[in-house]
């Protein structure tokens, strides 16, 4: 089987010394850059199954690092970042970025998001049929069951859910949300959004106040998380 | 008796010099007749004193030789002229004059004084401030950092030695000393960011539920030994507020009951919402607080008198910061047989949307 390749640009040594012992031990072959200059060059030399990018590098500003990647890079990208400011973080997350950590984080978590999201770049033909856990979610037939019983969805609520299992892992901004399900004029009405989440919780997760698959980024967004 | 320092403008301290000292003359005219020129002088001296309590030196000289004018003119016989027909007289003008300006001098120079003792004194208290966050820093940064120095070396230089149970322990402390760390350094940055003044809430709407629940979550992960139960009106609107802020209030609240409670206290987080105010209650029964020093809990860097160490007493600071940063208000209060109840209100928009009929 062959090793996934993940290219670290971190100016922090001390970082990048902890990304490859965590990544190598998990079979992942290490790539490293100290900056933004030599990072664009190694992923366009030899470009890696994902990279991930520290936002504040030392000769370029992370956010314009990680749109002139964009440009060509369609792996996924995860941003490191000792900014916990939420605007930094939906900033990133609409130039393309697939997730973020905020730093200090702790390897567990990360090394958690780099299989959900390899997972979810390498099905991108996706299988029709997606089950998490107790829950069933059948694209093709659009229906929705939950521990074997058909779950009646509204189109709106079904739109919101085929959104997130179609992005398993990754983080979907109030804004991502709204303006995909609601319309471009919706992008500041986030009291629909939190409706319509309550509601779907109460259909689909065992319990709605400790939800399972929809979970919250503070502040951010939703993730759905196909538990592992 | 308080000395005003004097923040009115310069132009409209020359107006109210100007004008009090006019109705003071326009007075003095009226009872001239029968009280005599010289109780007139008295007035117009009382009124240039008071004036100089409130105005800057220059609108007081100005008052001085505006009625030492006025008094020549409109009341010293011959009068409405200028000129002064006794020897008596003269010295009078004469005395009125100098006693008016070192009046007006002399208040003017113990309001300096008083200024820079002031001066002196805020300095001293933000001295006094600056120490204890140092002192307060220093040990609540160093005391995480020796440990993580202290068990890294331990475990480099003496791992032949160690157990696997010590090795074990010793990365556990670590842990434990970096999760502090993280945590005094945030909420040092809230403190610097509520001391900065350019705090503005982020306002969008809020399920509190939602938001109670996941931060009840984020403390539950710190292995605490209390029972934390939660109480929502399931039908509490949305809340239109800064949701950061928010969980940093109730995370805070959390924590100090987590961490100066005993073990198996019951904490209580209540959410209600009615006419446009959030209200959220934080109750626990454990051993409550001194009556004596609940006015002081809220102030940066206090800590209760015997309290163990671990804690920079910015917390509760942060929890009052961020309150009145949305326009809301936080108190707290021992509650019967035991406990206490922190009560937090904030006010709000709010939106029923929830209740309507989807689609």
């Amino acid at each position: 089987m062959n090793k996934a390749v993940i290219l670290v640009i971190d100016d922090e040594a001390q970082i990048r010394k902890l990304l490859e012992i965590a990544l190598q031990s998990n079979d992942y072959t290490v790539n490293q850059a100290s900056n933004a200059k030599d990072g664009v060059i190694l992923a366009a030399n030899h470009p890696p199954d994902m990279i991930i990018l520290d936002l504040g590098l030392p000769d370029e500003d992370g956010h314009s690092v990680l749109k002139k990647l964009r440009e060509w890079y369609t792996n996924p990208i995860i941003i490191l970042s000792v900014q916990s400011d939420e605007e930094d973080i939906i900033k990133a997350l609409d130039n393309g970025a697939n997730d973020y950590l905020v730093k200090p984080f702790r390897t567990g978590e990360l090394l958690a998001r780099i299989r959900s999201t390899l997972r979810t770049a390498l099905s991108e033909e996706a299988n029709p049929v997606i089950n998490c856990k107790d829950l069933q979610i059948d694209l093709a037939a659009r229906t929705i069951k939950k521990k074997n019983e058909l779950v009646k969805l509204t189109a709106t609520e079904y739109h919101l859910l085929t959104l997130f299992v179609k992005n398993e892992g990754k983080v979907l901004t109030h804004h991502y949300l709204l303006r995909e399900v609601w319309g471009p004029g919706f992008i500041n009405q986030s009291q629909y959004l939190r409706v319509f989440i309550a509601q779907l919780r109460k259909k689909i997760e065992n319990d709605p106040n400790r939800p399972e698959f929809i979970v919250t980024e503070s502040g951010v967004g939703y993730r759905f998380v196909n538990g592992e | 008796m308080k000395f005003s320092t004097g923040n009115i403008k310069v132009s409209v301290q020359y107006i109210i010099s100007f004008t009090i000292v006019c109705l003071a003359a326009f007075i003095g005219y009226i009872i001239s007749d029968f009280a005599g020129y010289k109780v007139v002088a008295y007035i117009l001296l009382v009124t240039v004193s008071l004036l100089s309590m409130f105005l800057d030196i220059a609108p007081v000289l100005l008052a001085a030789f505006l009625s030492a004018l006025i008094w020549d003119f409109f009341f010293i016989p011959p009068r409405f002229t200028l000129q002064v027909k006794t020897t008596e007289d003269a010295l009078m003008l004469m005395m009125y004059f100098i006693i008016a300006l070192v009046n007006a001098v002399l208040t003017y120079k113990i309001r300096q004084v008083q200024k820079i003792a002031r001066e002196k004194e805020e300095k001293n208290n933000t001295v006094k401030l600056y120490n204890t966050l140092l002192n307060s820093l220093s040990h609540e940064l160093r005391t995480p950092i020796s440990t993580i120095i202290g068990a890294t070396d331990t475990l480099q230089n003496n791992s032949a030695k160690l157990t696997p149970e010590n090795r074990f322990e010793l990365i556990g402390e670590i842990s434990k000393a970096s999760f502090r760390l993280n945590q005094q350094v945030g909420n040092l940055l809230n403190m610097s960011r509520l001391e900065s003044g350019f705090i503005e809430p982020k306002n969008d709407w809020c399920d509190i539920n939602e938001l109670v629940y996941d931060v009840v979550k984020t403390v539950e992960e710190n292995k605490i030994t209390q029972k934390i139960s939660i109480n929502i009106n399931p039908e509490i609107p949305l809340f239109k507020l800064d949701e950061g802020m928010l969980e940093q209030i109730i995370y805070n609240l959390l924590n100090n009951a987590t961490q100066y409670t005993p073990a198996d206290t019951k904490i209580d987080v209540i959410a209600m919402g009615y006419a446009d105010v959030l209200q959220i209650i934080i109750e626990d029964n454990g051993n409550g607080f001194p009556e004596d020093e609940i006015k002081n809990v809220f102030h940066k860097f206090y800590r209760l008198k015997g309290a163990q160490a671990g804690g920079t007493g910015l917390g509760l600071s942060i929890v009052k910061g961020y309150a009145e940063a949305m326009g809301g208000t936080v108190r707290l209060e021992n509650i019967r047989p035991k406990g206490a109840r922190f009560t937090i209100e904030i006010p709000a928009k709010t939106s029923y949307l929830k209740n309507l009929k989807n689609e």
